[in-house]
């Protein structure tokens, strides 16, 4: 299989955890303007997955690409690149949202505080910048989240069931900020349970049992 | 714009005491404990000043290593916990940047605020204002390198649910040399005599533990991560 240059490759990963085999050989490839919807029952493996796109997670066999480079070896540039949400919100609650959205996005680039309120904001949580997060409702705190993935303005999103916990509006608003995100010429990887409705080139992928 | 390692390890530092200073009774729980157990000493021996003064360097040592070791346990954890190191992990900085910086910010909390109120405590053990100096030079030395035998161990037990046990048993073993050349110092300081060879060999173990730890604690919290 040859990889593309232009965007991530996943060839042929296979990953056990202890005595089960997890992933069992699944490639994927995602380019700019692309976005991957990895669907299936529990326990298919979709968040073990997604870790091994993100590097967080070494496969005992196979490679992921990005840019026609193993991982390990761009990793910086990689990183660089990727904004990742887990199914967790992972914001410390003691720290209002705007100061965890600083210390987040403040490693990945120079950003002002204007910027961050701008994309709390964007996600209808502007009101919330200056409150704890441990205050903040489960549907609040994925906003924020959510604000997080946008501010870090990454080329390459990587979502883990981005949709918990979030209110109709909420769920169309994750939808149209993909859609933008991708028409802009960036690149998706969300894992769901519900489909997607956006306007752009979707592929889709089912991990089985 | 890519943001440089030092600006990274700033901006962590502030991370780390903003979250501390958030939680002032975590921040004091550790002070407390070593004031605390270093002053039931002398009630509870009911000894003569000469004889308090015998004991008050390894007194105070074992409260310092005992003290320290109550806040390691989150020095990772918490931050593993609620999925934040993962972030942290994919910052695109080094993790050793990030492992340097929660440590060094670790020790300013904790280890730093033990050598300023440890003159309060020379005081209750009856040690002499002239071996303060000595106290708290090796104090330092010593709480440095505990910090960071003690990334390393909770880099190795982050990962477990009750690993708080564990720390304390891969980390006490190793501060041994710590409590025995740190005791030592001081003593020597009491009787006035020269503690400059005890001092000298916590400077070493100290440059050699904050050379190599980065790298030993950011492999172990590199292996649990995954």
């Amino acid at each position: 299989m040859n990889t593309p240059a232009d965007g991530l490759s996943v060839e042929k990963v296979h990953v056990w955890r202890g005595d089960r085999h997890v992933l069992k050989g699944v490639s994927l490839n995602l380019r700019p303007r692309q976005l991957l919807h990895i669907s299936g029952p529990n326990g298919t493996g979709k968040t073990t997955l997604l870790r091994v796109v993100c590097g967080l997670l070494r496969p005992e066999q196979g490679r992921v690409s990005w840019l026609g480079q193993p991982i390990l070896s761009v990793r910086t540039e990689y990183q660089a690149a990727l904004a990742y949400a887990s199914h967790e919100p992972a914001l410390k609650g003691d720290l209002t949202a705007l100061e965890n959205l600083r210390f987040a996005v403040g490693l990945k680039r120079r950003v002002t505080a204007g910027e961050l309120r701008a994309s709390l904001e964007r996600t209808g949580v502007g009101a919330c910048a200056d409150l704890p997060a441990r205050v903040l409702s489960a549907g609040q705190r994925r906003r924020v989240a959510l604000a997080r993935i946008l501010a870090m303005q990454a080329t390459l999103w990587l979502l883990d069931e981005p949709f918990t916990n979030l209110d109709t509006a909420g769920t169309a608003l994750t939808g149209e900020l993909l859609q933008s995100h991708v028409r802009a010429g960036g690149a998706a990887l969300v894992v769901a349970h519900q489909s997607l409705e956006v306007d752009v080139d979707m592929r889709r992928l089912e991990l089985g049992p | 714009m890519n943001v440089g390692p030092l600006e990274a390890f700033a901006l962590l530092v502030r991370r780390e005491l903003c979250l501390s200073f958030r939680r002032p009774d975590q921040l004091l729980q550790p002070l407390v404990f070593f004031l605390i157990v270093t002053t039931l000493f002398p009630l509870g021996l009911n000894l003569q000043l000469s004889l308090l003064r015998d004991m008050s360097p390894g007194v105070l040592w074992v409260a310092a290593l005992l003290s320290s070791l109550l806040s390691l346990d989150s020095l990772f954890k918490s931050d593993a916990d609620d999925g934040t190191l993962e972030q942290l992990a994919l910052s695109g900085q080094d993790l050793t940047v990030i492992v340097v910086a929660k440590t060094f910010a670790h020790w300013l909390v904790s280890g730093a605020a033990l050598v300023l109120v440890s003159p309060i405590v020379g005081t209750a053990l009856g040690i002499p204002t002239e071996a303060f100096l000595t106290m708290m030079l090796s104090l330092t030395l010593g709480t440095l390198t505990l910090s960071w035998l003690g990334a390393i161990g909770a880099g190795l037990t982050v990962g477990l649910k009750r690993g708080n046990v564990l720390l304390s048993l891969i980390v006490l073993p190793l501060a041994m040399p710590l409590l025995i050349f740190g005791a030592g110092a001081t003593d020597r300081a009491i009787s006035g005599t020269s503690s400059a060879g005890a001092l000298y060999f916590l400077a070493a173990l100290c440059v050699f533990t904050c050379t190599l730890a980065p790298f030993a604690a950011t492999t172990a919290l590199r292996i649990t991560l995954e």
